[in-house]
């Protein structure tokens, strides 16, 4: 990259930004179907999945593609790929038409790829000034530069860039858009020509979310590339010029934004064709008419403060199987939460069997019969290191028979894991093997075999099947089915459509902490459910 | 390198790791000492033959060792539930000032009172010094290593404040004394001492581990009914008669302090706690997996509060005997000196945290120290117990990464090795402003 700034004091003074801009303007005129980043053919495997299954992707000079697919399709995989967090096992990347070999993201970011995360990485304690320079002050010129000579720079680049944040606030008082902001100047004060954006609305009011795709239609006007990751189409068919969409790790197809719409995005993106032949499981009864939850307007804050569920009502009865359907980071798991006395809700109530409950511990949520099968199974629904035997007895150690005055009953303990670990069909270990010696499969039918022997009035089961092979899968599917016929309510939360579709008796779709529609899993249209889930206003 | 995460761990590994820190430490040690132009094998012989074969040196030896127990219980007993309380040493300090403060206040009463008084207050005072670190960490997640280390260096003013800085009671104040020391206890708050062959002294350790060592095989092995009775008859014999032996065999008479009966006998009570009872299953889910623990309905900031209040009562315990058993006065010169609370770490560390293997690694390290203070001077490198004790601390740590990972040599396979789960951004502990803390 060459810079205007020339003699002897060049290496001391950073080029102005405007410099570096009114090159590439320049260069852009010069051909616009120009490519910035291509990528040919590549393929990324993990242990047990192919995250990218020959994919090619091209991206122009100017342009915003969006990379458009549900949770695991391999976006993701594709942008660390790009980033240099990981390395293709196949395939061939091209940077300004040369080809390249990314090994780190410090390559990455020196020859022009600018990511910002999901999850931002700043440094809480630093300034915005701090944080953008930081890991690019070459040779103590972070010493060098005074604080003053920083701040105004910063205040230059965010000036230029529309990003208002102020230069010298330490990153922690600042708001989740600001501190996304200071991620784009970071990249842009690394001269970034190409932003991977991964999916960056899903922290941000929708304020904020106008503002930063102002700030990505005026960097590509000037002749960046932006690469967009997201799920919500609203979003993509608003400020994209080109749409890729993933699917299982492959291609579905590239097409230019003007030629699509949203319902044959959301085809695209579910896809296959759902398997709906497959017979509920035998002996389901109709629902009964006891409602067994009842959930009246509730909110509740998420991890990083801020609400994230907004006046939730919903009602479960006995014998049924409520359907949550959502694209992940919507509020499943702060709802599960709320209902299995993990989260206090900041409004609203909750009331089990008709009685107003408020639950101040987990604790409450056990006595009264809720059972939670958690999306982190292994961490927060069993303990990893603790044995096979003692997991089964987490949630009843203190109580008969498990208990004796302050000492544990190891051989009831025991006795009732061999009994459950028999019935359930976990395999793979005895009740003394430490849990997470276990395969996923065997892992959650543990999980499972707790929760339900516990006879609890309702179950809470989030992402249940998620990562189990088929046979799994389908003795979960059974278990929860069994559940629901012996009259107890279920609320499932899953992001799985075809396993809603299947076990549920009705669905709820929540899109950003809200329950934005309901529908009756017999008669809905899948691409229906996929608008309402990328939150498509019709 | 490569390091895996162990599926089961081999039952002979969690013996031979200690072992085998102490041999490394010893022979690295060998190298400073060769360094510095000494003699290894002729330092290390004099230093065993001063720590456990010469005469009274057993004596000398259970003497270091006492308080260690004590210390060492304190730091195992946090570091379970992956609490690092550094505290131990300012927690004994208060534990002495506790016993002394009851021991002169009790002057003159009977020693079936003053006794277990002065044990009460050395574990209540030593307790409420580590609830200062334990609510801070369970209200308002500071982190327990600096707090508990900084209450160290308080406890130590205190301590020179009240015999030193002050006309407190814990103060020598009869006429004609010019240089400040503690006030004497009474003579009935002494505690009593034993004096026992060293057969016995043997054979007690050695029937306790056969004892924990048969309870561990009848919990882990489900064999036919009369296997098992058979074992426990065989062992109970065994343990009787070598018992036995041990009372009618002749052998050098050693001087067993009564604080380290207690301290055997509190090891006991908390290898019991910790193994057998619902206190300790939540404390084995709390440092397996806080969100588990809270998942399963265990009120994990209470516990943080009430496993600091028992290692600071054990630290305490450790202070009492200091003042009932050794120096019947409250000692701001010896106390400091001798740095049992932090010594109580390394034996933590040595004996894996265990409550059993504690009482041996006390001995080990007591040997040393004991050896180190009375060889100090007689052409002995100073300052080689200090390094020795360093070096075990470390090679103990290091070891247990052997205890939970498997240790591959070799080249890194190119492709499949890394998961998706190991890259995903994990950048909320950065971006999630204002949580500090040490995370469990």
């Amino acid at each position: 990259m060459t810079y205007r700034v020339r003699g002897p004091w060049a290496p001391f003074i950073r080029p102005r930004h405007s410099d570096l801009v009114v090159e590439t303007r320049a260069s852009s005129a010069a051909g616009d179907d120009e490519l910035a980043l291509q990528l040919d053919g590549v393929t990324k495997r993990f242990p047990r999945v192919v995250a990218n299954d020959r994919v090619d992707f091209d991206v122009r000079r100017g342009e915003v593609h969006a990379l458009l697919g549900q949770n695991g399709a391999g976006k993701s995989t594709l942008a660390h790929i790009v980033s240099g967090l990981y390395r293709p096992d196949q395939g061939v990347i091209r940077l300004f038409g040369k080809r390249v070999e990314i090994k780190s993201p410090g390559e990455a970011l020196d020859s022009g790829i600018g990511m910002v995360h999901q999850h931002f990485r700043l440094v809480p304690s630093l300034t915005v000034a701090e944080n953008v320079v930081l890991g690019h002050e070459k040779a103590g010129r972070l010493f060098k530069l005074t604080e003053r000579d920083l701040r105004s720079r910063v205040a230059d680049l965010s000036a230029e860039h529309n990003l208002p944040v102020d230069p010298g606030t330490p990153v922690w008082q600042l708001s989740i858009g600001e501190q996304q902001r200071v991620e784009l100047l970071k990249a842009l004060y690394r001269q970034a020509r190409i932003l991977i954006l991964d999916e960056p609305t899903a922290v941000l009011t929708p304020q904020e979310t106008d503002s930063l795709f102002d700030t990505v239609r005026q960097m590509v006007d000037r002749g960046r590339s932006v690469v967009l990751i997201s799920h919500k189409l609203d979003e993509v068919l608003a400020v994209s010029d080109r749409i890729t969409v993933l699917r299982d790790g492959k291609k579905v197809g590239t097409w230019r934004t003007a030629d699509v719409d949203a319902r044959a995005l959301s085809r695209m993106m579910v896809g296959r064709d759902l398997d709906l032949s497959r017979e509920p499981p035998e002996g389901v009864r109709p629902p009964g008419a006891t409602p067994v939850i009842e959930l009246c307007g509730v909110s509740a804050d998420g991890d990083r403060g801020g609400p994230v569920l907004h006046d939730i009502s919903l009602q479960i009865r006995e014998g049924e199987i409520l359907g949550v359907a959502g694209v992940a980071g919507n509020g499943q798991r702060e709802l599960a939460e709320v209902i299995a006395g993990l989260r206090r809700p900041s409004a609203g109530r909750i009331r089990i069997r008709g009685n107003d409950r408020i639950f101040h511990a987990p604790k409450d949520a056990i006595m009264l019969g809720i059972g939670y099968v958690p999306d982190d199974r292994l961490g927060t629904g069993l303990a990893p290191n603790v044995t096979v035997a003692e997991n089964l007895a987490l949630k009843a150690y203190s109580r008969e028979p498990f208990s004796w005055g302050p000492f544990l009953r190891r051989e009831q303990i025991g006795a009732h894991a061999r009994v459950l670990m028999e019935q359930y069909e976990v395999r793979g270990g005895t009740d003394r093997s430490p849990v997470r010696s276990l395969s996923g499969g065997n892992i959650q039918k543990l999980l499972l075999a707790r929760e339900i022997a516990s006879r609890p009035e309702a179950l809470v089961a989030v992402s249940p099947t998620r990562g189990l092979d088929i046979a799994a899968t389908q003795s979960v599917r059974t278990l929860i089915a069994e559940l629901a016929t012996s009259g107890r309510a279920i609320l499932l939360i899953s992001e799985d459509l075809d396993e809603i579709l299947t076990l549920a008796d009705r669905i709820a779709v929540l899109y950003e902490g809200r329950i934005v529609g309901t529908a009756d899993p017999s008669t809905v249209q899948v691409e229906e459910l996929g608008l309402m889930m990328a939150g498509a206003s019709e | 390198m490569r390091f895996t995460r162990r599926l089961q761990t081999p039952w002979w590994l969690p013996i031979t790791v200690p072992i085998g820190s102490v041999m490394a430490a010893f022979l690295v040690g060998a190298a400073v000492l060769l360094v510095t132009g000494h003699n290894p094998v002729d330092t290390y012989i004099r230093l065993f033959e001063r720590g456990f074969l010469s005469e009274n040196a057993l004596s000398s030896t259970l003497r270091s060792a006492t308080p260690l127990v004590f210390a060492g219980l304190a730091a195992a007993a946090a570091f379970r539930m992956r609490l690092w309380n550094i505290g131990g040493e300012g927690q004994l300090y208060m534990g002495a000032i506790g016993a002394s403060g009851i021991g002169l206040a009790l002057d003159g009463a009977a020693p079936i009172v003053v006794i277990p008084a002065m044990i009460l207050g050395g574990a209540v005072f030593g307790a409420l010094w580590a609830f200062i670190p334990g609510i801070l960490r369970s209200r308002f997640n500071t982190n327990e290593i600096i707090t508990s280390l900084m209450l160290n260096y308080v406890a130590g003013l205190v301590l020179a404040y009240l015999v030193l800085g002050s006309m407190s009671p814990w103060r020598d104040q009869s006429p004609g004394t010019t240089f400040p020391l503690g006030a004497r206890l009474s003579e009935s708050a002494s505690w009593p001492q034993f004096l026992t062959g060293l057969p016995l002294l043997v054979a007690v350790p050695v029937s306790l581990g056969v004892v924990a060592g048969v309870a561990a095989w009848l919990r882990h092995r489900t064999r036919s009914r009369t296997l098992r009775v058979n074992v426990v008859v065989i062992s109970a014999v065994a343990v009787a008669a070598l018992l036995l032996a041990g009372v009618v065999a002749d052998g050098p008479a050693i001087t067993v302090p009564f604080g380290m009966v207690l301290g055997v006998a509190t090891a006991v009570v908390v290898w019991v706690l910790y193994r057998e009872t619902r206190f300790g299953f939540e404390v084995r889910v709390i440092s397996d997996s806080p969100a588990a623990a809270r998942y399963g309905g265990m009120d994990t900031g209470r516990k943080i509060v009430v496993v600091m209040l028992l290692a600071g009562g054990l630290a305490g315990l450790g202070g009492a005997s200091q003042v009932g058993d050794f120096s019947h006065l409250l000692d701001p010169y010896g106390l400091p000196q001798s740095v049992y609370g932090y010594t109580g770490i390394v034996v933590a560390a040595l004996s894996a945290n265990g409550p059993l293997g504690v009482i041996l690694s006390a001995f080990l390290l007591g040997g040393l120290s004991n050896a180190g203070f009375s060889l100090r001077g007689l052409d002995f490198p100073l300052g080689l117990v200090g390094i020795l004790q360093g070096l075990i601390l470390f090679f103990a740590i290091g070891g247990t990464v052997l205890v939970r990972y498997r240790v591959r040599f070799g080249v890194r396979r190119t492709t499949g090795e890394e998961s998706p789960e190991q890259h995903e951004p994990d950048g909320s502990a950065l971006a999630g402003a204002g949580t500090g803390g040490g995370g469990q």
